[in-house]
């Protein structure tokens, strides 16, 4: 369990760990998700998708597919509006929508298998399935290619012909898979290699991975014949969910709500439109409402997955463990379009350290893979794999504890990031004390093929827009409105927030999340933002009804507002006093109903650190890891529901065991993806890890009035790394591959000189 | 010839009676027919257990047991776990052990772990951890999961006033008779 948060006794909410207020629903089987939406008249969507990584798609005749019984409709991508080069702000990054929309049905090439290619509507879905059987689609298949190396070369097969590198602003002569190449660089970097007296220098692959949400995506549309279209889906954000149909569908956004349901899982995954505009566009074809839901060998095809990588790092110290140079090559893939995760790959790979003289070069690289997407800490993972693996062996070589080599070198509040930013106060420094004077880094660990390893990890966590508004009920509660969707946990702790401003108890306020049109624009569940930007929105809608409620306590007692006070929800003047429940029993008689209301938007990052120590075991014959002892220790700033930022910090770092150790998109010869199901995809279950140790360490971010800083992303980004600094420990086998899977460890043990000593 | 088969089942205690046609799964007829929709689809073939319910008491993937195999069986869903307004020990510590994040696996996760307690009051880790291991979770990396089915089993043990971990971490009166005084 987690270690005591301080904030309790100066809160009397905050730090408690109250059920969250939509807990009966989930545990009845009652909450809707998407796929639980059924309307009257209802009927089911199914898209055809392509057998090949890479072809033309010269015709596609769907015909015989309209004439079966029981279809209502058929769309390809020939019935939506033809967009050009247009790029959309979606808050956490821009999308492109020419692109999406070629990603949501083909535009006369299929760039990956699963490709969305046609859809049909039917009475049911297994009409419908039948049907795409009946559509003939005639490809020219093309050389594809799924490596991010291989992608880079002059001779690779080309995605696009309009596609050139951008690099610093620079386009490049001729079309290439290299969509953009990005490029950091802060003080003398050569000379301070040259200088240096301990180099390590080290390259590093890493797998193509899903976020593996267990809910598929899902959309019911039904457009109106008053031409308003409202799209009940499953979506991270309602309103860039809105945003995207509208764009793809060349309407106003005000002809479209979104109506969020409650949502399955996303991790960065579900803000991209799939489902919403073709289900609106067979909607409008059939007149009926329109539900898609993938099956899961769609949502590994088709969807999702966070890019595969090649990497090369190389830091120096002085020999006393100074960091004095660092120089990192990143490659990315991007999948089928451009705008993959490198940019944050890029200003994370060396965000935990201060290193004076440092260069980074990022490429994000088209390939025959789904368009990849956001997956918590998106870019993070990869590149912290390969700086901590190098900082490990750099510790190595130098004789230093490679945690006291962090605490060395860690950044603090003044450090200046690769990318340029000045990091505000942080609590990297207080992480990795944690760390040190924590039980299980001070248990000895000396059985034979056992092994400890240690990493740490940075996630920004951003800010962006949310809304929130609140009314009074006679009772003494507050019914509250935020755009949020709760993957999470998040309508506890923005309630608790609100509930802590007002002085009245969590279950005091009951919290809803509204559809598009029933509350202000709220960004997407994403970035760690929810429990800070609309925390932050809930408290602002607190102090707004505490200003309300204190006029009225004035009218009442017949005084100057100023002389009306407010603490822990009590209202007192002139030896007066009033509960918050007092009060709002008397509203109606003091001018009626009050609601508050906030917009926020606050910039910047509020910067997660997190450190990781792990134990494993390797089995010598058959080079299967076992996680013996697992604990995440991460700076929340503060833990506002404690047992879900412990659930955030235990839910990332078992995903990033997943990551370290199995999880991969295997790929044939013809670039077809061979492993689409759960069990050969291969997520941890229950039996592959053992109980996660949460250490919660609050440095209270001074740019919130609670001290959140976020937490969701962090806690995914140091497993990888503390994985296979611990197999090194346990085998003297450097990784620099993931996943480190029993075949590729097994391999590697293989090759090990016999006799080599590594403790 | 008619193109689907009458079944007659017991549905959480109630008979039930539908028409499923032979290529329809159990989750389909359920979450389809009879519109209980807590059975939820994560895969379709049997790989994350989010459909699980008891079938004769054992537990099943829906999505892969066929509507017209359950005649005259014995079907429990997460639909039919509470009882006289009030819910299970199982549910109630999922809720105090902050057991869920998205909550699209809990139905499943409950209804393996009603299954386990079932037969066994009293499961060590490791078989909690390996009953458990058909049911995937992506959120919560496990750990509450498994210390609500240990929670609940001592709750169910003595009748319902042990407190959860979470109750003894907050040092707070978070028991089941303060949640469900609220």
């Amino acid at each position: 369990m987690s270690s005591s948060p301080s904030q309790r006794k100066k809160y009397k909410v905050i730090g408690t760990r109250p059920i969250r207020h939509d807990g009966a629903d989930k545990v009845t089987g009652r909450a809707i998700y998407g796929a639980d939406v059924r309307l009257n008249g209802t009927v089911f969507g199914r898209i055809l998708r392509s057998p090949h990584a890479h072809a033309k798609i010269k015709a596609i005749d769907t015909s015989a597919a309209e004439k079966l019984p029981g279809v209502m409709a058929v769309t390809t991508a020939a019935d939506f509006p033809n967009l050009k080069d247009k790029i959309a702000n979606l808050g956490e990054g821009s999308v492109n929508l020419a692109h999406l929309s070629a990603n949501v049905l083909a535009h006369g090439k299929a760039l990956y298998k699963g490709h969305a290619v046609a859809a049909v509507a039917a009475t049911s879905s297994h009409v419908a399935d039948e049907a795409l059987k009946l559509i003939k689609v005639d490809y020219e298949p093309l050389p594809a290619v799924t490596d991010v190396v291989q992608a880079m070369r002059d001779d690779a097969p080309l995605l696009h012909d309009d596609v050139y590198t951008n690099s610093m602003g620079k386009k490049s002569d001729k079309p290439s898979n290299v969509a953009t190449h990005i490029h950091f660089e802060t003080g003398r970097v050569d000379d301070a290699f040259a200088k240096a007296d301990v180099v390590v220098q080290r390259e590093f692959k890493t797998a193509s991975v899903h976020q593996g949400y267990i809910e598929p995506h899902v959309a019911t549309a039904l457009w109106n014949e008053d031409g308003h279209l409202t799209v009940w889906t499953s979506t991270q954000g309602s309103f860039t969910a809105r945003q995207q149909t509208a764009e793809l569908l060349q309407i106003p956004v005000s002809q479209v709500t979104v109506v969020p349901c409650e949502i399955g899982g996303g991790f960065g995954g579900k803000i991209a439109v799939y489902l919403e505009p073709v289900a609106a566009m067979l909607s409008r074809k059939c007149g009926r409402p329109v539900k898609m839901v993938m099956n899961r060998d769609e949502v590994f095809e088709g969807t999702g997955p966070t890019p595969g990588s090649a990497m090369r790092v190389k830091l120096a110290a002085t020999k006393d463990g100074k960091l004095v140079a660092g120089e990192a090559w990143l490659a990315y893939d991007a999948g089928a379009f451009p705008g993959g995760m490198i940019g944050p790959g890029c200003m994370c790979v060396f965000s935990c350290y201060e290193i004076p003289n440092a260069r980074v070069d990022g490429y994000d690289v088209l390939d025959n893979k789904p368009k990849t997407q956001a997956y918590r800490a998106p870019g993070a993972t990869q590149a912290a794999f390969a700086c901590e693996c190098v900082i490990d062996e750099l510790a190595e070589k130098l004789n230093i504890d490679p945690l006291e080599l962090r605490l060395q070198n860690a950044v603090k509040e003044g450090s200046r990031r690769v990318d340029g930013p000045t990091y505000p106060r942080i609590g990297f420094v207080e992480t990795l004390q944690a760390a040190k004077a924590s039980d299980h880094w001070k248990t000895p660990l000396e059985d034979p093929h056992r092994g400890r390893g240690i990493a740490s990890g940075y996630w920004f966590n951003i800010g962006l827009k949310s809304s929130a508004t609140a009314s009074v009920n006679a009772d003494g509660t507050v019914s509250l409105i935020e755009g949020s969707t709760d993957i999470g946990g998040t309508r506890a702790s923005i309630a608790m927030q609100l509930a802590e401003t007002l002085g009245i108890t969590a279950e005091a306020v009951h919290p809803r999340v509204a559809d598009t049109d029933h509350v202000g624009y709220t960004d997407v569940t994403g970035g760690s933002r929810v429990t800070f930007a609309t925390g932050l929105a809930a408290h602002q809608v607190g102090l707004d009804i505490q200003r309300q409620m204190a006029d009225r306590a004035a009218i009442l007692w017949d005084c100057d507002v100023a002389k009306v006070e407010c603490a822990d929800g009590t209202y007192r003047a002139n030896g007066k006093s009033m509960t918050f429940a007092e009060l709002a029993a008397k509203l109606p008689h003091t001018g009626g109903p009050v609601v508050g209301r906030a917009t926020v938007s606050p910039e910047g990052s509020t910067n997660g650190f997190g450190t990781h120590i792990v134990d494993v075991e390797v089995d010598p014959d058959t080079a299967k890891v076992t996680i013996l002892r697992y604990t995440a220790i991460q700076d929340v700033g503060t833990a506002i529901h404690p047992s879900y930022v412990e659930g955030q910090m235990q839910g990332g770092a078992v995903q990033g065991i997943g990551w370290a150790l199995n999880e991969e998109y295997f790929f044939d010869d013809s670039g077809r993806m061979q492993n689409a199901s759960y069990l050969d995809y291969r997520m941890p279950t229950a039996l592959d890890v053992p109980m996660i140790d949460t250490i919660i360490v609050e440095v209270p971010n001074p740019d919130h009035p609670y001290g959140v800083r976020g937490v969701g992303e962090t806690p995914i980004v140091a497993p990888p790394a503390a994985i296979a600094n611990a197999i090194y420990r346990a085998t003297g086998v450097r990784m620099r591959e993931l996943p480190m899977s029993p075949p590729k460890l097994w391999a590697a043990m293989a090759r090990k000189p016999q006799g080599t000593t590594h403790k | 010839m008619a193109k689907k088969t009458h079944v007659a089942a017991t549905v959480n205690g109630q008979p039930v009676e539908f028409l499923c046609e032979a290529r329809q799964s159990l989750l389909e007829v359920l979450r389809d027919v009879l519109q209980l929709t807590g059975a939820k689809e994560g895969c379709n073939n049997g790989n994350c257990g989010a459909c699980t319910v008891l079938l004769d008491g054992l537990p099943v993937d829906s999505c892969l047991v066929l509507g017209v195999e359950v005649d005259g069986a014995r079907i429990t869903t997460i639909e039919g776990v509470a009882h006289d307004a009030q819910l299970h020990p199982i549910q109630q510590c999922f809720l105090e052990d902050a057991a869920l994040q998205c909550g699209i696996c809990t139905p499943g996760f409950i209804m393996t772990a009603k299954a386990l307690l079932d037969r066994n009051p009293n499961p060590s880790e490791h078989e909690i951890r390996f009953q458990l291991s058909g049911n995937l979770c992506r959120c919560t990396g496990y750990d509450k999961i498994v210390r609500a089915v240990q929670d609940s089993a001592k709750r169910m043990a003595t009748g319902g006033t042990a407190t959860t971990t979470a109750a003894r971490a907050n040092g707070s009166p978070a028991t089941a008779a303060a949640a469900r005084a609220k």
